[in-house]
C-alpha cells in the first residue's frame, strides 16, 4: 500500500514537470498553428541562467544564489525575454506560411541556441546544487516523500488553476481562446493578433521558466541537450492528448508520466533502461487505436 | 513507336541525367586534384545527399515533415556491420544469434539487405503513423526515432550499446557514392513520375479534392514512407562503409537536423532542390569549417570561434525559410530545354481563348 503511494506520487510528479511542458508548446499551437521545438532550448536556458557563463567544469552559480522570489523573477524575466525575442525574430516573419514551415523554423531555432549555448557555456555538461533543501524527504502516510515532488505537484496545480482563471477572467485570456478557435475571426472582431501571440509567448516562456527550475533542483545537472527528452515527451503528449486542446495537453503531459513510471515499476530489471522504448511504443498504439487523440478538437482538423 | 525515340527518352530522364552528369564531371575535377582530404569531403556530402534524396521521395511528394528517417538510417548501419563484420571480430564484440555470427555476406548484397530490413521496419511503423494527420505524422515519426535510439543505446548484445562499434570492412570512396546517388536520383525520379508519386503529389496540393477524387492518401503515403526509409537506410550503409566505425549517438537529432534542413534550403518540393540544398549546405559548411581552422590571409590568420559552422548552418535556414520559404529551386525541376524547336502547328493558335478581359492588359 505504501509502495503503491509512493508510485502514484513518482507519477503525478513527473506528469506534472511533462504537463507543463505540453502546456507551454500546446497555448502557442493554440493561437498560431506552431509546434516549438525550442521550447526545451527556453527550459535549458533557465537552468543556465543560473550561473555565471563560462567554459569552466564547474559552475558558479550567480542568479542561484539569490533568494528565491527574486530567483524565480529572473530566471521567468530572461526566458519571457528570450521567448519574445524568438517570436520577434523568427517566428513573426514566417507566421503565414503551412504548420510544417513554423515546425522546421522553431527546429533551426533550437539548433541555434544550442550551439549558441556551447559557444558560450562549453558543451560538458555542468554540475549545479539549487535549493538541495528540496531534496530531503518528508513522512507522509509513512512513506519517504522529497519535499521536492510535493512542491512539483503543488505548483503545477497552482499554475493551472491560475491559467484557467487567466484564460476565462482576463479580456486578453478570453481573446486568446478566440484566437485559438478561429484565428482569422477574432482578429475581424478586433483581437490583435501581435498583442495575442506576445502573451502566448510570455505565459509558454513562464511555464518554460518554473520547468527548468523544478528540473534542475532535481537533476542538478545542466547541459544544452536537457530541453531535448522533456520536449519530445511533451510533443507526444500533446498528440496523444489531441492537439490543439490546451486540457488535452494537461491530461496527455500526466498520462506520459504515468505511463512511464508503470513501466519503470513492472519492467523487469534488465529492461528498465528500455523503459522509454515502451513509453513510445505504447504511444504509437494508442494513436493506432485512436488519431485523434484523446480530447478531440474540431476547429483543428488540417486543410489545405 | 514515337515513345522510343532516343530524344523523347532523354527528354522523359532529363532531370536526372542533368543532376547525374553535372555530379559526375564534379567527382570527375576532384579526382583529378587527387586531393584525398577533398574527396573524403566529398565522399562525405555525397553520402549526405543519398539522405537527403531518400528524405524528399517521402517528404517532397507527400507535404509531410519527419522527424523520424534518421531511425532507418541507423537500423541500416548497424545492419550492414552484423552482415559483413569479420566473423572473429563479430565473435569479440558482439553476441549475435549463431546465423549472423557465422556468415559473412558479400557488401552489395548486404547493402540491399540492410535497406530492405529498414526498409520493413518503415512499413511496420508507417501503418499507424499515416494516419495521421501532417504534424501528428511529424512528431510521431519523432516518436519512432526516440524510441530506436533509446532501443540501440541499451542493446549491447547487438549494437555495443553507447561505445563506437569499430572494424566495418572500409570499401565507399567518392565513385562509390557518387553510384548510390545516381540509383537514388533515378529511382526518385522514377517514383515522381509514377502515378504513386502523381497521386501522393495531388494529395500534397490539396488533401481533400485528393480523397474526393479515389485517392487513397494511407496507402500512398506509406509507399513513400516505405521507399524513402530503403534510401535512408543506404545512405547509413555508406556511412558505416566510410568511416568504418559507427556509433548511436551520431544517428541523433544533430543529423536529422542537417539533413532536414538541406532538403529544405534547396526546396523541399524537388528532386533537383533535393540536390541543390545538400550542395549548397555542404559548401556553406566546409567554407566555414575552414575558417574554424583558421585561413591564411596575405600573413595574418582568419579564424572564427568554434560551433560557427553549427550557427551558420542554423542560420542559413532561418534565414531561406523567412525570405524563401520553398527553398532555392521553388520546388522547380530542371526543365528539358529545347520546346520552342517544336514545328509551330503542333502549338495551339495563340489568340484563340483571348478574352476580352486580358485583352486589355
Amino acid at each position: 500500500m505504501t509502495n503503491l503511494l509512493q508510485v502514484a506520487i513518482d507519477a503525478l510528479a513527473l506528469g506534472s514537470i511533462y504537463a507543463l511542458t505540453a502546456l507551454g508548446i500546446g497555448l502557442i499551437f493554440g493561437v498560431m498553428r506552431l509546434i516549438n521545438f525550442a521550447h526545451g532550448d527556453f527550459i535549458m536556458i533557465g537552468g543556465y541562467a543560473l550561473i555565471v557563463p563560462s567554459w569552466a567544469a564547474t559552475a558558479t552559480l550567480f542568479i542561484g544564489t539569490w533568494p528565491a522570489p527574486l530567483l524565480v523573477a529572473a530566471v521567468s524575466l530572461v526566458v519571457v525575454l528570450l521567448a519574445l525575442a524568438s517570436e520577434r525574430l523568427a517566428f513573426r516573419p514566417v507566421r503565414s506560411a503551412a504548420p510544417s514551415v513554423l515546425l522546421i523554423t522553431s527546429f533551426a531555432l533550437s539548433y541555434f541556441l544550442e550551439n549558441a549555448v556551447i559557444m558560450v557555456y562549453g558543451g560538458r555538461a555542468k554540475a549545479v546544487n539549487l535549493w538541495p533543501g528540496l531534496m530531503e524527504p518528508i513522512l507522509l502516510a509513512g512513506v519517504r516523500i522529497p519535499k521536492l515532488q510535493i512542491l512539483t505537484i503543488a505548483v503545477t496545480l497552482v499554475l493551472l488553476v491560475f491559467l484557467v482563471v487567466f484564460l476565462k477572467r482576463t479580456p486578453i485570456g478570453v481573446a486568446m481562446r478566440a484566437a485559438s478557435e478561429d484565428f482569422r475571426m477574432a482578429r475581424l472582431l478586433g483581437v490583435r493578433a501581435n498583442r495575442v501571440i506576445a502573451v502566448a509567448f510570455a505565459v509558454s516562456g513562464v511555464l518554460a521558466a518554473v520547468v527548468s527550475l523544478l528540473l534542475v533542483a532535481q537533476t542538478g545537472v545542466l547541459s544544452f541537450h536537457m530541453g531535448v527528452p522533456l520536449v519530445l515527451f511533451a510533443f507526444v503528449a500533446t498528440v496523444v492528448g489531441g492537439m490543439g486542446s490546451l486540457a488535452g495537453a494537461v491530461l496527455g503531459g500526466f498520462a506520459v508520466g504515468i505511463v512511464s513510471v508503470i513501466f519503470q515499476v513492472i519492467l523487469p530489471i534488465d529492461w528498465r533502461p528500455n523503459r522509454d522504448v515502451w513509453v513510445y511504443g505504447m504511444i504509437l498504439l494508442v494513436l493506432l487505436l485512436r488519431p485523434t487523440g484523446l480530447v478531440k478538437v474540431k476547429s483543428i482538423e488540417e486543410r489545405a | 513507336m514515337d515513345s522510343l525515340r532516343p530524344t523523347r527518352i532523354v527528354q522523359a530522364i532529363w532531370t536526372p541525367l542533368v543532376l547525374t552528369v553535372a555530379l559526375t564531371s564534379f567527382v570527375a575535377v576532384i579526382a583529378a586534384t587527387g586531393d584525398g582530404v577533398l574527396a573524403r569531403t566529398v565522399t562525405d556530402a555525397l553520402i549526405r545527399m543519398v539522405l537527403v534524396i531518400g528524405l524528399y521521395i517521402f517528404i517532397g511528394n507527400s507535404g509531410v515533415l519527419s522527424f523520424g528517417h534518421i531511425a532507418f538510417t541507423m537500423i541500416g548501419a548497424y545492419a550492414t556491420a552484423w552482415f559483413t563484420l569479420p566473423v572473429l571480430r563479430k565473435s569479440i564484440a558482439l553476441q549475435l544469434p549463431a546465423f549472423l555470427a557465422e556468415s559473412q555476406l558479400p557488401m552489395i548484397p548486404s547493402a540491399i539487405a540492410s535497406a530492405a530490413l529498414a526498409s520493413l521496419v518503415a512499413l511496420v511503423v508507417g501503418v499507424p503513423i499515416m494516419r495521421l494527420g501532417g504534424i501528428a505524422a511529424s512528431i510521431a515519426t519523432l516518436a519512432v526515432l526516440g524510441m530506436f535510439y533509446t532501443f540501440y543505446t541499451n542493446w549491447a548484445a547487438w549494437t555495443m550499446g553507447a561505445a563506437t562499434l569499430p572494424g566495418i570492412p572500409i570499401y565507399v570512396n567518392m565513385w562509390v557514392a557518387l553510384g548510390w546517388v545516381v540509383v537514388a536520383a533515378f529511382v526518385a525520379f522514377a517514383y515522381q513520375q509514377s502515378r504513386f508519386g502523381l497521386a501522393l503529389r495531388a494529395s500534397r496540393e490539396d488533401e481533400f479534392a485528393a480523397r474526393a477524387s479515389g485517392i487513397n492518401i494511407w496507402a500512398q503515403r506509406l509507399i513513400a514512407f516505405v521507399l524513402s526509409a530503403f534510401f535512408l537506410a543506404i545512405g547509413g550503409v555508406l556511412q558505416a562503409h566510410f568511416l568504418g566505425s559507427i556509433a548511436v549517438k551520431n544517428f541523433w537529432l544533430a543529423l536529422t537536423f542537417v539533413s532536414v534542413a538541406m532538403l529544405i534550403v534547396g526546396g523541399q518540393g524537388s528532386l533537383t532542390g533535393a540536390v541543390t540544398g545538400t550542395a549548397v549546405v555542404s559548401i556553406i559548411v566546409e567554407v566555414l569549417r575552414q575558417f574554424e581552422v583558421g585561413i591564411d590571409f596575405r600573413g595574418t590568420l582568419i579564424q572564427v570561434p568554434l560551433g560557427t559552422r553549427e550557427l551558420g548552418i542554423a542560420l542559413v535556414m532561418l534565414l531561406i525559410l523567412i525570405f524563401r520559404p520553398r527553398g532555392i529551386t521553388m520546388g522547380r525541376e530542371i526543365q528539358w530545354p529545347f520546346h520552342s524547336r517544336q514545328p509551330l502547328t503542333e502549338r495551339p493558335p495563340r489568340d484563340a481563348h483571348v478574352s476580352p478581359i486580358s485583352s486589355l492588359d
